[in-house]
């Protein structure tokens, strides 16, 4: 980047590519050219900055100015005042929602204050489809290092010592599962990349293939050299066509510049990645299921052990790590195991990135030490709840992952604190919600995930989950009994503890957590049949107060099933056994006689 | 050999390394339920997809309870079988089968037969907690089988069967959650697909999901027509099962009350396929001989190794997946319907009964028999040769509406003309037997001298893959056996690669040979069954006074009277037949 001034950084992530990105990239290349400036601005189309909510987003260096909401039209003015006049556009900076002032320098905004990025280090930063970007920023020094400084037992240690543990979800010591592979004794062996991000609203693992592939083939060659393997497998959902692509992008670049291939750096190490594409079955996830649908088999977990580690891939020892782990294997090896396992908590060391999602103001992806505490992560990164509203949980560890309260804010997040919480870490998502849900809904709805991702193989998972669906939709429906969530207890109980597969053993645990944790509005729906969010329907109750009712007749007419009767100028009433509770008498009196019960 | 040291429920015990949990509680008199687990030794078939978990147990130290079926014991393990978690757990994944499963037991065709009812049975299952929605799919029939697809519990034993042990990929699962299902591709019918009919599907099948199509009506309906003349040919392997289905140990021959039962059905014939198997060998024998004096006088165009054609399952396997070989079978057809043919053609004749006035019924221990007797080549002006082919389970079934004691019936003798049989005709009940039959005629036609001994020990057995040499007086003769349709693909490759040295191949689709069919009284994974239905077969032949099909008196006086001699016209006519490219 020496030979430029000034850098100006456009967010070529999925969200902002979808609003016109790619253009506001294209306005400013022919803007700086009509101008003359080409040879001392560089427009560079970078990964995912995280700030979502507001992109689509520009970044100017030197002077780090963080543009938000930026259209292709507002490029104009941002070349001109800008680039040429040296002012920044005030009415596109980003505005610090407590203090009202805008933010001239990104290191100023909270949303980034408290993040330490090390995965997602060159996300927003560098342009993924150049792998000179990559190698300026240290990039495969460590597969460098690695190959001609230490052998492959040196390197694990590192990440043993580093104390990393699987991201993806599971946890398991990324160096130690390294380790078992390499003993494996096999005349094959396999490095498999699980790209297959499956938890909704889940898109770390995008972020990192679209941001930074080369971090991903990066340590997938240094994961060959450590486990003995000299072909690596990236499982990617098809549904990711830009990561796909620059992922290829990335593979040719590496083969081309002797970083993936024969003999790598002359090291006599070969190593080689090719693509697999799932096609968006959550249970792929699991790692044994991934293997059968990458061997054409139908995607369903089989019973470990054996584990992919002695027989995975066609039979074969086989190491599978998620994006995000593989991501923070080169700075490990670059920066030391000393220095990860200084970040976070005891067990939990280095950075998670999360998903922020739900009623929460600074909707995004984010990386923060683990050890980080809910309430950092949802009042100062993700700027508090949205309209102001109040806080009222937040459901991490994806659609199996659990609803934690506010008497959790201040845990400190790591694999064992959430665990211990009744939630877990997941992959990382993370989904706040306001005094407006239903938590009984919102575990129907979570369970209704899982319901359709079940593979279907193991009873307790394909009829268990059924079963814990009734259950909720009844009581959602003002049917339910107080024998429900007897019922609902035990079943999700045995579901856990008898499933084949990690999808089973965790899908209650947003029933059993809100059972915990919110009771009291369950006993509602069963007891007094009142939602006290008012977000089930059934339960609602339209009624006409005949003090205020003037007999005007406008709900009567606009009722659409004939629920309303009464004579003009008298008060009407609503026949409650006709009603479909649709709201409309409710949002057509104009004198405030229909409550909401 | 490594040793492991465990303890289940408190008992020590000491097992082989690679033991599972299931196996060593089992060493101990510990019987620990199974749904989905089904191995049967000695044919190396194993089904453990650890889906059902009706079989988990508490391990010491583990966070949730492990499938017994495909967990292995490890040194020091604590493993306990019944405490209330494991029982809770175990009756709660029963009932949520059972939530998902139509409550029809009392007309289900596996009532009493059927291992979910058995499970529920056994736990003690009064009433189901969970209740809901449950699934519902279209029922498939096909010539042979029924898929009643509501009752599948996913135990993927049928899937098993067809995918690894048959290689023929018919059935696999379908859907996701709780619509997931096992079925044909695109959930087709099940007569749209590759489908040979062998029937281990059903045969492995917990409950009621997979049946044969029943006939057994419309047999009562030609048995009760006083127009009809009805006549029943019985299968070699029928006889060493039957027994099984009125309680009596496997491997008991029951031929005689067989034949008492039949007449007593109200047939007016009793006749013998195993007549037929003799009618099969000095065809098949013959084309053998045919085959191989050609192969020796040079001829490059011969077709060799020749193949057993008795397996309706396996004609049309090789038809869908290896059609290009169609040249290289026999073209004899089954004795099945050889019996068929002749009964409406041969024995009409000496009734002085017309073919349609003829019906006649088989008794199987096949499915796929169902489907070859409704092939059309196998019909005169839409009569087919063989109107109705019952298994040995319809039969049963037959003699208890008939209000027979089975087990006190007197040992009776078939009819004749067309059942007496040899030795060699019964033992095409088993895997090798066909060739082995085909051995003791050969042998003595083309040398021309009587055998020095009748039992080939060589070709018996339950390998699926065996391979023997037989001295032709002086010249070798290699021969080939496959039971199980994957095993027969092997095979089969070979032949394509022009890698095989075979000169005969024997061929049978389902495991063990028809002792195995998808006809007979359920096994329910005992593979010991098999093997004394095998023992009962070769007892039978020991048992006769003639043991080689040429000797057969009937047969004799059959090519006297009617066919002239083995691959006539009239015998290419009525015993022969032509294969199809089905791909």
């Amino acid at each position: 980047m020496a030979d430029y001034t000034m850098h100006v950084l456009v967010c070529g992530g999925t969200g902002c590519k979808a609003s016109q990105s790619e253009l506001i990239k294209l306005n400013f290349q022919n803007r700086l050219s009509e101008l003359g400036l080409s040879d001392e601005v560089q427009v560079v189309m970078t990964g995912c900055f995280g700030f979502c909510e507001k992109g689509p987003i520009v970044k100017i260096l030197p002077d780090n100015t963080f543009y938000v909401h930026v259209t292709p039209e507002d490029v104009t003015e941002l070349v001109e005042e800008h680039i040429v006049k040296g002012r920044k556009v005030e009415r596109l900076l980003y505005v610090d929602p407590e203090t009202q002032a805008s933010v001239h320098d990104a290191k100023g905004m909270e949303f980034y204050k408290k993040q330490v990025r090390i995965a997602l280090r060159n996300c927003g930063f560098i342009n993924p489809e150049n792998i000179d970007e990559y190698i300026a920023r240290d990039g495969y020094a460590a597969l460098g290092s690695c190959l001609l400084e230490k052998t492959p037992e040196e390197t694990i240690r590192i990440i043993k010592d580093s104390g990393l543990r699987g991201r993806g979800g599971g946890g398991f010591p990324t160096g130690l599962k390294w380790e078992i592979t390499r003993k494996s004794v096999s005349d094959q062996k396999y490095v498999v990349c699980n790209a297959d991000e499956g938890d909704p609203g889940a898109f770390m693992d995008r972020s990192i293939l679209e941001g930074d592939p080369h971090s991903v083939i990066e340590a997938m060659a240094i994961c060959g050299y450590c486990i003995g393997a000299d072909k690596g497998l990236v499982y990617i959902r098809a549904e990711y066509p830009l990561a796909v692509e620059r992922l290829k992008i990335a593979i040719k670049q590496a083969r081309e510049y002797g970083l993936l291939g024969e003999d790598i750096m002359g090291s006599g190490f070969n190593f080689d990645i090719e693509i697999r594409y799932g096609a968006g079955a959550f249970v792929c996830g699991e790692e044994t299921a991934l293997i059968h649908s990458m061997e054409g088999l139908r995607g369903e977990p089989t019973v470990k052990p054996p584990f992919p580690a002695e027989s995975g891939y066609k039979g074969k020892p086989t190491n599978v790590n998620n994006v995000e782990t593989f991501a923070n294997i080169p700075p490990i090896i670059n920066k030391g195991a000393g220095w990860f396992a200084a970040i976070g908590t005891e067990k939990s060391k280095g950075t998670k990135v999360f998903a922020l999602a739900g009623k929460i103001n600074n909707v995004g992806l984010i990386e923060v030490p683990m050890g980080t505490t809910l309430r950092e992560v949802i009042y100062d990164i993700g700027g508090g709840i949205k309209d102001g509203r109040e806080f009222k949980a937040v459901q991490t560890g994806g659609p199996s992952g659990g609803c934690l309260t506010k008497d959790f804010l201040d845990t400190p997040i790591d694999y064992d604190n959430l665990l211990a919480a009744g939630s877990m870490m997941g992959s990382g998502g993370m989904i706040v919600m306001d005094e407006t849900d239903c938590m009984v809904s919102i575990a129907k709805f979570y369970l209704e995930f899982t319901l359709d991702e079940s593979c279907g193989k193991c009873a307790p998972c394909r009829i268990g989950n059924k079963r814990l669906h009734e259950i909720l939709e009844r009581i959602t429906e003002g049917n339910g009994t107080k024998e429900d969530l007897d019922r609902l207890r035990m079943l999700s109980t045995v579901i856990k503890d008898a499933s084949l597969c990690g999808l089973g053993q965790t899908s209650p645990n947003p029933v059993l957590s809100t059972l915990d944790h919110f009771y009291d509005e369950y006993l509602a729906h069963v007891d007094s049949k009142t939602c006290p969010s008012g977000q089930c329907k059934a339960l609602l109750k339209y009624t006409i107060l005949e003090d205020k009712c003037t007999g005007c007749t406008l709900c009567f007419r606009n009722c659409p099933v004939g629920a309303i009767s009464g004579e003009k100028r008298s008060p009407h009433y609503i026949d409650q056994s006709l009603c479909i509770k649709c709201g409309v008498c409710y949002e057509k009196c104009k004198f405030d006689a229909i409550i909401i019960g | 050999m490594e040793i492991i040291n465990l303890k289940i429920d408190n008992k020590p015990v000491v097992v082989k390394k690679g033991t599972t949990v299931l196996k060593a509680a089992e060493s101990i008199g510990i019987d620990i339920p199974t749904l989905c687990h089904m191995k049967l030794d000695d044919l190396n078939i194993e089904n453990k997809p650890g889906g059902c978990r009706v079989c988990v147990v508490e391990v010491k130290g583990r966070r949730n309870l492990a499938p017994a079926c495909c967990t292995e014991a490890t040194e020091g393990m604590e493993v306990s079988t019944h405490t209330m978690r494991v029982v809770n757990a175990r009756r709660t994944v029963v009932e949520l089968i059972l939530s998902d499963h139509p409550a029809d037991c009392l007309i289900c065709a596996k009532s009493g037969n059927c291992e979910l009812q058995d499970l529920a049975t056994r736990l003690g299952i009064r009433e189901i907690h969970y209740k809901g929605e449950q699934s519902t799919y279209r029922e498939d029939t096909s010539p042979a089988i029924i898929r009643e697809v509501n009752k599948c519990v996913m135990c993927r034993r049928c899937e098993t069967m067809c995918n690894e042990v048959q290689t023929v990929g018919v059935l696999s699962a379908v859907n996701r959650g709780f619509n997931a299902v096992v079925a044909p591709a695109f959930e087709m019918n099940l007569d749209h697909s590759v489908c040979t009919y062998c029937g281990q599907c059903v045969a492995v099948c917990p409950t009621g999901a997979l049946t044969e199509v029943d006939e057994t009506g419309a047999v009562i309906r030609a048995l009760s027509d006083p127009t009809k003349t009805v006549i029943v040919q019985t299968a070699p392997a029928v006889r060493a099962a039957l027994g099984e289905e009125f309680g009596m140990p496997a491997g008991t021959l029951v031929t005689g009350k067989m034949a008492a039962a039949l007449r007593r059905l109200g047939f007016d014939y009793v006749f013998d396929t195993d007549f037929a198997a003799d009618l099969t060998i000095m065809e098949e024998g013959t084309e053998l001989l045919g085959r191989l004096s050609a192969f020796m006088e040079g001829d490059k165009n011969v077709k060799l190794p020749i193949l057993t054609s008795c397996c309706p399952a396996w004609v049309k396997f090789f038809e869908h997946q290896f059609p290009e070989l169609k040249d290289i079978p026999s073209t004899a057809r089954s004795p099945q319907q050889m019996f068929g043919s002749i009964a409406k053609t041969y024995f009409a004749g000496k009734l002085g009964v017309k073919r349609e006035d003829l019906v006649v019924v088989s008794i199987m221990p096949c499915v796929a028999k169902k489907y070859e007797s409704s092939r059309e080549e196998f019909a005169v002006n839409g009569n087919p040769d063989v109107d109705y082919a019952l298994t040995t389970r319809e039969l049963a079934q037959l003699i208890k509406l008939a209000n027979l004691d089975f087990r006190s019936l007197p040992d009776e003798d078939f009819d004749q003309p067309l059942g007496e049989s040899t030795g060699a005709g019964v033992i095409f009940g088993t895997t090798g037997g066909v060739i082995e039959a085909a051995v003791r005629t050969a042998y003595e036609v083309f040398t021309g001298k009587s055998l020095p001994r009748l039992d080939f020990e060589e070709l018996r057995g339950m390998d699926g893959l065996r391979k023997a040499t037989i001295d032709f007086n002086g010249t070798p003769i290699n021969i080939g056996i496959a039971h199980g349709l994957g095993n027969a693909r092997k095979l089969l490759e070979e032949i394509q690669a022009g890698t095989s040295e075979f000169h005969a191949i024997e061929i049978m689709s389902c495991p063990g040979g028809c002792i195995g069919g998808g006809g007979q009284p359920y096994h329910h994974g005992n593979a010991e069954i098999l093997k004394k239905r095998q023992k009962a077969i070769y007892a039978e032949d020991k048992n006769k006074k003639l043991r080689k099909s040429h000797e057969n008196p009937y047969i004799k006086k059959l090519y006297e009277e009617f066919l002239g001699a083995p691959l006539s016209e009239k015998s290419h006519h009525l015993l022969h037949t032509q294969y199809f490219d089905r791909s």
